[in-house]
This record gives structure tokens, sequence and C-alpha cells, in this order.
């Protein structure tokens, strides 16, 4: 990847006639309660959602949940049958999907299979009529920013599917959009590239950083290393917005703990305040202290969200929030050992450092939390 | 079992490839050989000659070649513009339709040839569309037979344009014309190809609607080939044929390593 800061960005040539607001204050992206329907079929419900300018803003959420659909009413490739889209201070809710400048990138790259890299990154450029020269300039530019100078005579098909992904963001960059909307951008690509595109998009928008990114991924590393604040899709309805490590922490709701890094949940009872913003509930025979960042009346059952990685060995002493347990299984998987436990009937997963003894099957085991790092979060009402 | 499917894949070779050498090498082998021929009583010719061929090439044959060409390039460029304008304005439009007048454009395909020239002739006899007799009148009979097929071809190719890359385009800022003539039709140019490849191969055999339409200097292969016959010239008609085939095939060779080249890309 070639280096280019900010200012080398900012440095090159204005595009004359193409794009002419300025692209220091960045535009926001706003849905206005918006509402799309397929045929009677409701997809997206009633969403409100801000963008600010320069945030990259995450949705995510199972597959079919409509973050799909989110993107595409902003792009204008479908309208909204309620509501209205902001971008930047324009309603572009009846705006071609042409006049809405802002840059697409899709999960399988989409590239214009029969002209070269360099031409399908001064496609935008080109259909807006941009002067040669600004072409000629911006066009290295942009493929020097995704490191793919050296691929600018390649056809799509003799390229490999992460320096495809490369191409279609330098291509969706070239015109300078307010916007970027990436939907699952990469989750076609192994593993590995897929941690060296996440590190590349994040410095991408380091390097640009009044540019506005609705990032659409069913991958939590994805959501949580590049976006600013999270929205948790389900069933076209946003579940849950906040900001990423806020989200994570505390999450909302069963959903959001469940979905956003596969947290233990517990059913607790009997909650009783104790001190600010911490509540004691009862675990069984067990008696627990945990955050109350939700504000759970007393009295209210609801359930204990403890991240795997949050549980530790309790030594003999007594100890806060101490459970015990029954070992069920145990893997390793090179840097962490995974356990899991039954308490009380529930099964508890617990990530460790590796061991050279682990537990074995059948152990008791004697874990603990820290209170202020396990969070209580309400029953999800029953969905009908 | 992998010996067995293999012993079954030579058995299944060895009836289809005799059974096509018969279908389609035998009829072909009688008329080349009938061209070449001085005569013909016994099982093959008695004997050789180039003659019938020099023969073609001095008569006005050759004019009624250069006629079938040109009716078959006209016919199918027309066919292949008004197709591919068709298919792009039905395109995504209500399903019902779309099919539905799909089926019409068949409808000439599906009744004899003959008739769509009977039927052309007697409507174009009148004032003001007073045909009769006219170049035109072929080239829309040609232009009928094979609409159907251009037509068909072009929406199938249309359907499997990728969605994504015309919306992408369509989000760089591209207008519908410009994203058209960068995208879409580039994209569809192997289908094009074929659409004209095929219906050029049809107006290249066309005979029953143009031998009740064609004007006396408008005399197409097929029907110089039908009137040698008719008067027993069967040598000469075989070897228009032959001309006929041969031409057909290169205009289809030519075709096809353009479309393999715009499909590489
Ligand atoms: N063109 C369409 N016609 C009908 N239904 C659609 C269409 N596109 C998406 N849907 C439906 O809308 C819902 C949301 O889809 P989508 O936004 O693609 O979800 P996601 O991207 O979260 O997987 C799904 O139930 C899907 O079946
Ligand atoms: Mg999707």
């Amino acid at each position: 990847m070639v280096d280019i800061t900010a200012q080398e960005i900012e440095r090159c040539a204005p595009l004359d006639g193409v794009r002419t607001a300025s692209r220091t204050s960045g535009s926001r992206i706003g849905f206005e309660d918006v509402s799309v329907a397929y045929g009677g079929l409701t997809v997206l419900k009633s969403l409100t959602l801000t963008v600010h300018p320069g945030e990259i803003v995450a949705l995510i959420g199972p597959s079919g949940s409509g973050k799909t659909t989110a993107l595409r009413v902003v792009a204008g490739f479908v309208r909204p049958s309620s509501g209205r889209i902001m971008i930047g201070d324009r309603d572009v809710t009846d705006l071609a999907p042409y006049d809405r400048q802002i840059g697409m990138v899709v999960q399988n790259y989409a590239l214009f299979p029969h002209m070269r890299v360099e031409d399908n990154v001064a496609f935008g450029l080109q259909a807006q009529g941009a002067p040669r020269d600004v072409i000629r300039q911006r066009v290295p530019e942009c493929l020097a920013m995704v490191g793919m100078s050296a691929y600018g005579k390649r056809y799509p098909r003799e390229l490999s599917g992460g320096q495809q992904q490369r191409v279609a963001i330098a291509r969706a960059l070239a015109p300078k959009p307010q916007v970027l909307l990436l939907d699952e951008p990469l989750s076609a690509l192994d593993t590995q590239i897929r941690r060296a595109m996440i590190d590349e998009i994040a410095k991408l928008h380091h390097d640009l950083p009044d540019l506005t990114v609705l990032y659409v991924t069913h991958d939590q590393t994805e959501a949580l290393t590049l976006a600013n604040h999270i929205g948790i899709m389900r069933d076209g309805e946003m579940q849950a917005f906040g900001e990423a490590q806020a989200l994570f922490r505390h999450p909302p709701t069963r959903f959001a703990a469940e979905f956003l890094g596969r947290a233990n949940l517990l059913s607790v009872g009997g909650l009783t305040a104790a001190g600010p913003g911490e509540a004691r509930v009862r675990f069984g025979g067990a008696e627990l202290l945990a955050r109350n960042p939700h504000n759970l009346p007393e009295g209210r059952d609801c359930l204990l969200c403890v991240r795997p990685h949050h549980m530790r060995f309790a030594g003999e002493g007594a100890v806060a929030n101490a459970l015990t347990g029954v070992v069920q299984s145990v893997q390793w998987q090179g840097d962490v050992h995974n356990i899991t436990l039954t308490a009380e009937g529930e099964s508890l997963r617990m990530t460790c450092v590796p061991m050279a003894v682990p537990p074995a099957l059948g152990d008791q085991l004697r874990v603990c939390f820290d209170p202020s790092e396990v969070t209580l979060v309400p029953e999800d009402a029953p969905r009908g | 079992m992998l010996a067995g499917s293999r012993a079954w894949r030579l058995a299944v070779w060895a009836v289809v490839l005799p059974l096509f050498a018969v279908l389609y090498g035998l009829p072909i082998a009688v008329i080349v050989l009938a061209s070449l021929a001085r005569t013909w009583n016994g099982a093959l010719p008695g004997e050789f000659t180039l003659l019938h061929y020099a023969e073609a090439f001095r008569s006005d044959s050759l004019d009624a070649l250069v006629t079938s060409l040109m009716t078959g390039a006209i016919a199918s460029t027309a066919a292949l513009a008004c197709g591919t304008w068709a298919a792009l304005a039905l395109r995504r439009r209500v399903r019902l339709p779309a099919r539905l007048l799909e089926a019409v454009f068949f409808v000439p395909s599906a009744v004899p040839s003959v008739s769509v020239g009977l039927g052309l002739l007697v409507a174009f006899s009148q004032p003001p569309f007073l045909l009769n007799g006219t170049r035109a009148i072929v080239l829309i009979a040609h232009f009928v037979l094979v609409f159907a097929f251009t037509f068909g071809n072009v929406t199938a190719g249309l359907a499997r344009v990728p969605a994504e890359c015309e919306q992408i385009a369509e989000s760089l800022g591209a207008r519908p014309f410009y994203r058209l003539r960068r995208v879409t039709l580039p994209l569809l140019t192997p289908y094009l190809i074929a659409a004209f490849s095929l219906s050029f191969a049809l107006s290249m055999g066309e005979l029953g609607a143009t031998i009740m339409v064609y004007p006396p200097g408008w005399v197409t292969m097929p029907v110089r080939i039908f009137a040698l016959s008719d008067r027993g010239a069967i040598f000469d008609a075989a070897t228009l044929t032959t001309i006929l085939g041969v031409a057909t095939l290169i205009v289809l060779t030519v075709l096809s390593r353009v479309s393999s080249r715009a499909m590489l890309r």
C-alpha cells in the first residue's frame, strides 16, 4: 500500500465542473423515517438514522435483515415507500442515482469486465464530463491510493478478489464523492486478505477524513474495527444503535448482545439497586453485582451479559461475582483456550490465555467477573 | 464403475457419430459431389469437373450471391437494430405484455413462409402501400421472418448483463444513454453478434416468402437454386448450393471470431 497523506490528496487538482461542493466539510447521510416495501412486504421499517459528516457507521445484522435495502435506497436504486433521504443538505429522495454523487462498492466488486483497470477508475470522471487532463491526473492518484498503480493496464479478470475490490474502491472514490456506500465489501475475500483490507480501509478513511461512510456487513470485527457508530438490524428494523464501544459494552437488547460479540446471557432475577448505575441480581443461589446502564427497575427479571473474555478463574478466597460450574468442553485454539461450563443449568463460555494444564471435563470450576464489566440487559419483548 | 461409464460413453459415441455422419454428412456430400459431377449414373459421379463452378462465376448466379448477401446483411442489421431497441424498451416492464409481444413476433416463424410472402404481397399491393415489384418488399419479408429470433436472442442476452454493473455505472454519474453506450451494449455485444449470425443464416436460406414477392432484378440464391432444380439443372443447383453454404459459413466464422474477441474482454 502506497503511503499518501491527507495533504497530498487535498493537493490534487480540483475537479473543475465536476463536483462543485467543497470537500472540506463533508456531507451527512440522513434517513428520515424511511420505509421500503417490495410488493406488499415491508423490508425496511421506519428507519431513522444520521451518519454525520466524516463518520463511518456500520449496519450489521443477519442476512435478510434489510441492510442492502438500506444502502440501495440511499443510492437511489429503490424508492422508499415513505420517508426522505438526505445527503448533505439535499433531499435526494426524488433524484436519479446518477445525480446523487455517491460512491458505491458491492460484495462482488461489479467491475466493468470489458474495461481495463484504469478505464474502470476513469469511468465516473468521464461520465461526469471531467476534463481530460484532470482524469489523467486523478486515475493514477486513485490507483496509488489503493496500492494498485502497477495494474492499470490489466483487465478485471486478471486480478485476484482482493485486487478487484481495491480497484472497486478506487473507482468509487475517483470522482471524489462526499459519501461512500459499502455493501459487504470484504465478505467475498478469505480471512487473511479480509484482515489486511480492514486495515487499509481504516487507513483510507484516515487519509480522507471528510468522507462519510455507510458500511454494511454481517461481520462484527469489521464493524467494531471501522465504525464510529453501529446500527444493528433485524427484520427490517434497527434494533439498536450506538457508539461502537458503548454498544459492545452495554448492549441494549438480547439480540444486540448476541449478535455483537457472542455474549453469555444469564437469566437473572430479583433486581435491587446497589450504588449509582449498579444493581444486585440473583442467579440461582448466587448474588451478583452488575452495571445497570439501562436503569432497569427493581424486581425486574432480566439478563446478565458477560463477555467470554471477561470471565476469570476465582481463587479460594471470598470474591465478588463468583460462580461454580462444571466443565463441559475444553478447546484449544492456538492463542486461546475456550472453555464451556454449566452453572445453574445455563451454559457459559469463557476464553482465557492458553494453559499448560487445562481443566478436565467434569471438573468443578470457580469463576468470577468484575462487576464493572458485566451489564444487565432487558429481555426482548416477545416477538409477534 | 468408471470403466463402465467409459464403455457406456464410447457406446453412445459409436451410435451418435454415425447417425450424425449420415444425417448431416450424406446430404452435404451428395450436393458437393453433384456440384463437381459431369455425369452421375451409378452410385458415384462418373466424371469430375469444375465446369459448373466456372459457369456459376460467369453467369448472373454471381449476382444472386451478392443479392443474397446484401439481403441478409440489410435485413439482419435492421432486425438487430429494431430487436435491440425493442428488447431494451421492454426490459423490466411488466412481464405479461412483453411475453405476449414476444409471442406475436414469433408468429411469422410459425406459419409457412409462403403464407407470410402471400400476406405481404396482398398487403402491399395497394396505394399507399404499393411495394410490389420492389426490392424493399423482399427486405421486409426477411425482416419479418428473422425479427423474432433477433429479439429473443437480445432479450436473453440482456437478462444476463449484470444489473450491478449497470447500477454502479449509474451511481458513478452515468446517465441512461451514456450507461447504455459504455456498459450495457459492450456487455451485450456477444449476444448481439449471436443474434445477427442466426438471422443472417436464416435470411441466406429463405425461399418461401422470397419466391412470392421477389422482383426480377432481385433474385436471391435460394430462388435461383429453386429455379435451376425446377428446370432439372441439378448439377448447377448443387453448385450454387455449395457456394451459398460456403459463403454463409465464411460470414458466420468471421462473426464468431469477432464475438469470441468481444467475449474475452
Ligand atoms: N428485489 C427484491 N424483491 C423482493 N424482495 C427483496 C428484493 N430485494 C430484497 N428483498 C427482500 O428484502 C429483505 C431484505 O433484503 P436485504 O436488504 O438484501 O437484506 P440483507 O442485505 O440484510 O441481507 C429480504 O427478505 C429479501 O428477501
Ligand atoms: Mg445484503
